[in-house]
């Protein structure tokens, strides 16, 4: 078969459990475009040796009759997530050739479940950014025009899956990093709440924000991989929540209470909030958005106006929150254990600086300035715990908000996505553009990004969708039943 | 508030990152720039408010874990050492800090 690239998750699980292909071969034909298609910039690192094993133990199974919904299908990870047979770098210099000496859990549950590794994907240094700029090893391109930037910091992530060069994969989420990129490139991509997924194994940016998730061509599929990831972790991963792993597979197409065939989601009450319908949104994504919701509304969704007043402020208390614990967690990157140690040098504390300096990028060091500076002596109630003491308010909005309504939706960005290079002279510019992603995170509520269409240019753009806590099975659903309505998420960029 | 190239070195030495002067000026108009929009959080008023660490804490107690004090690990010392960058007879070597 030579069209493989163009199958999802679950028909190529189906193709290579009916033998109709092998699980070598899908790994196969999926390293070769990822090589005719490097220029893209999606791919850091791959090990066909290791691949084509995985592969080759996937088939073995198969052969001996065992079935499953990942069994044999290549996936690839976010350079975050730490593997033992792929360098892992973070998209940073300063990892350049990390080996790690263990798998990510989530890698771990991934593999156990016969999925096979195609590879690591860029991202922004340490998951900094929202362009994918921030990469010491180059940009990525969107597939959709390759001009402009594929958003971050999982950007190789959505790449991967928009330019078929793998079926899905995975990303993190600290502030909007799977739900931006996956607007960007229009596919579908989910952050569960937060402590759903395990930390253990994925490289530390802000421990109080960091999720892992999904990102594939449909909520479907993302189904199959967050019910795989998903579930406690509870000796490896001090937040990770002890609430049981669901099969969110089951979820998608159970009729809710009072569903009808026509009108799948009658009695879901969808919130918007009037700080995310705002002058701040272009009107291209904003046209885009509210067809969408007129879709929803078609399937039986009620509308209702719902306020999540300090919006604005989840920037200010993010970019507070996020460089505090980053410039904590970097602190380990001293070039003694691992890393880059700078070549010359004058004594200990010369050679840290030295090996930081060189091994981090500007917007690492930035953050870590950032950080130092708003946890240093005098500053650290002024800042810190007075972002953490409005985060909670942030977060009781959102409560206030969920008693009026089921989800809440809006656009995922303010924007589609921008030019190489037209905001990385201006790092206040890139904070500001997280702004309807921000306040989700503080919040640690699951949200997704469901691609609704195209904006200016002919670029993609995503809903957002947020649910309450452990809502990600309800969330799926309602991505679900739009995208068995619509066929945004099966648009593919011209020549991928 | 603004912070000066003073701050900029403290913070820096701090943070244990050495800047060129220019990458220290490029830096504080950068800081300066941020801090500028951290000011509106000084205006909401928090008094009673307690700070949230982990978030799902907003609907319900969450105790962070301590995991028993076992071994559960192999040793693996090289391959946790086959990423330092100065390593001899398995310990990680550093520059002299005792004359």
């Amino acid at each position: 078969m030579n069209d493989l690239h163009t199958l999802g998750v679950g028909e190529l699980a189906s193709a290579i459990a009916d033998r109709k292909t092998s699980s070598v071969e899908a790994a196969q034909h999926l390293l070769a475009r990822a090589k005719q298609h490097s220029a893209l910039g999606a791919y850091l690192a791959v090990n066909e040796d290791a691949t084509l094993a995985q592969a080759r133990a996937a088939d073995a199974r198969i052969a001996a009759g065992e079935r499953s919904p990942l069994l044999g299908v290549p996936l690839a990870h976010k350079d975050i997530f730490v593997t033992k047979d792929f360098v892992t770098t973070a998209g940073s210099k300063m990892l350049e050739a990390y080996q790690s000496p263990f798998d990510a859990t989530v890698v771990q549950r991934l593999a156990a479940q016969g999925a096979v590794t195609l590879g690591k994907l860029n991202c922004d240094e340490f998951a900094m950014g929202g362009s994918n700029e921030n990469s010491a090893f180059g940009a990525v391109r969107n597939p959709w025009d390759t001009t402009r930037v594929p958003g971050g910091s999982s950007g190789g992530s959505a790449v991967a899956v928009a330019a078929r060069l793998a079926p899905a994969v995975t990303g993190t989420d600290t502030g909007g990093s799977i739900r931006q990129p996956a607007s960007f490139c229009g596919v579908t991509g989910i952050k569960p709440t937060y402590g759903r997924c395990s930390r253990y194994g994925m490289v530390a940016f802000a421990s109080s924000l960091d999720q892992a998730g999904p990102m594939a061509r449909s909520a479907a599929d993302c189904a199959v991989l967050l019910s795989a990831m998903a579930g406690p972790d509870l000796d490896r991963d001090s937040t990770s929540l002890d609430h049981p792993a669901e099969d969110y597979t089951t979820l998608l197409s159970r009729p809710r209470e009072g569903a009808t065939a026509a009108q799948p989601l009658k009695g879901l009450r969808i919130g918007l909030p009037k700080e995310f319908f705002g002058e701040g949104c272009a009107p291209d994504v904003l046209a885009t958005v509210r067809a969408a919701l007129a879709e929803y509304e078609k399937l039986g969704a009620t509308l209702v106006d719902v306020s999540l007043p300090r919006t604005e402020l989840s920037i200010p208390v993010y970019y507070i929150i996020a460089p505090a614990e980053a410039s904590s967690n970097l602190s380990r990157f001293d070039g003694v254990k691992f890393g880059h140690r700078a070549a010359k040098y004058d004594d200990l504390i010369d050679m840290y600086k030295k090996s930081r300096s060189e091994g981090f990028g500007p917007e690492v060091q930035r953050r870590i300035m950032i950080g130092t500076y708003v946890l240093s002596h005098g500053y650290y109630d002024a800042y810190y715990l007075q972002a953490q003491k409005i985060r909670r308010l942030i977060a009781q909005d959102f409560q206030a908000a969920f008693a009026q309504c089921d989800l809440i939706a809006g656009p995922v960005a303010p924007t589609v996505a921008w030019k190489l290079g037209e905001k990385s002279d201006d790092p206040v510019a890139n904070y500001l553009a997280d702004i309807y992603t921000l306040s989700t995170s503080l919040a640690g509520l699951p949200g997704m990004s469901v691609p609704a269409g195209f904006g200016a240019g002919g670029l993609p753009v995503g809903l957002q969708l947020v649910g309450n806590y452990f809502q990600e099975g309800p969330l799926l659903q309602a991505a679900h039943a739009f995208q068995q309505a619509t066929d945004w998420h099966t648009r593919a960029p011209q020549g991928y | 508030m603004s912070l000066t190239q003073s701050d900029i070195g403290r913070i820096a030495n701090l943070a244990r990152l050495e800047l060129s002067s220019a990458q220290s000026e490029t830096m504080r108009s950068q800081l300066n720039g941020f801090f500028d929009i951290v000011e509106q959080m000084n205006a909401v008023d928090t008094t009673g408010v307690e700070p949230l660490a982990h978030p799902t804490a907003v609907i319900d107690h969450v105790s962070l874990r301590l995991r028993p004090d076992v071994v559960s690990e192999p040793d693996q010392r090289e391959a946790n050492q086959k990423s330092a960058p100065a390593v001899e007879r398995g310990l990680f070597l550093v520059p002299k800090v005792i004359e």
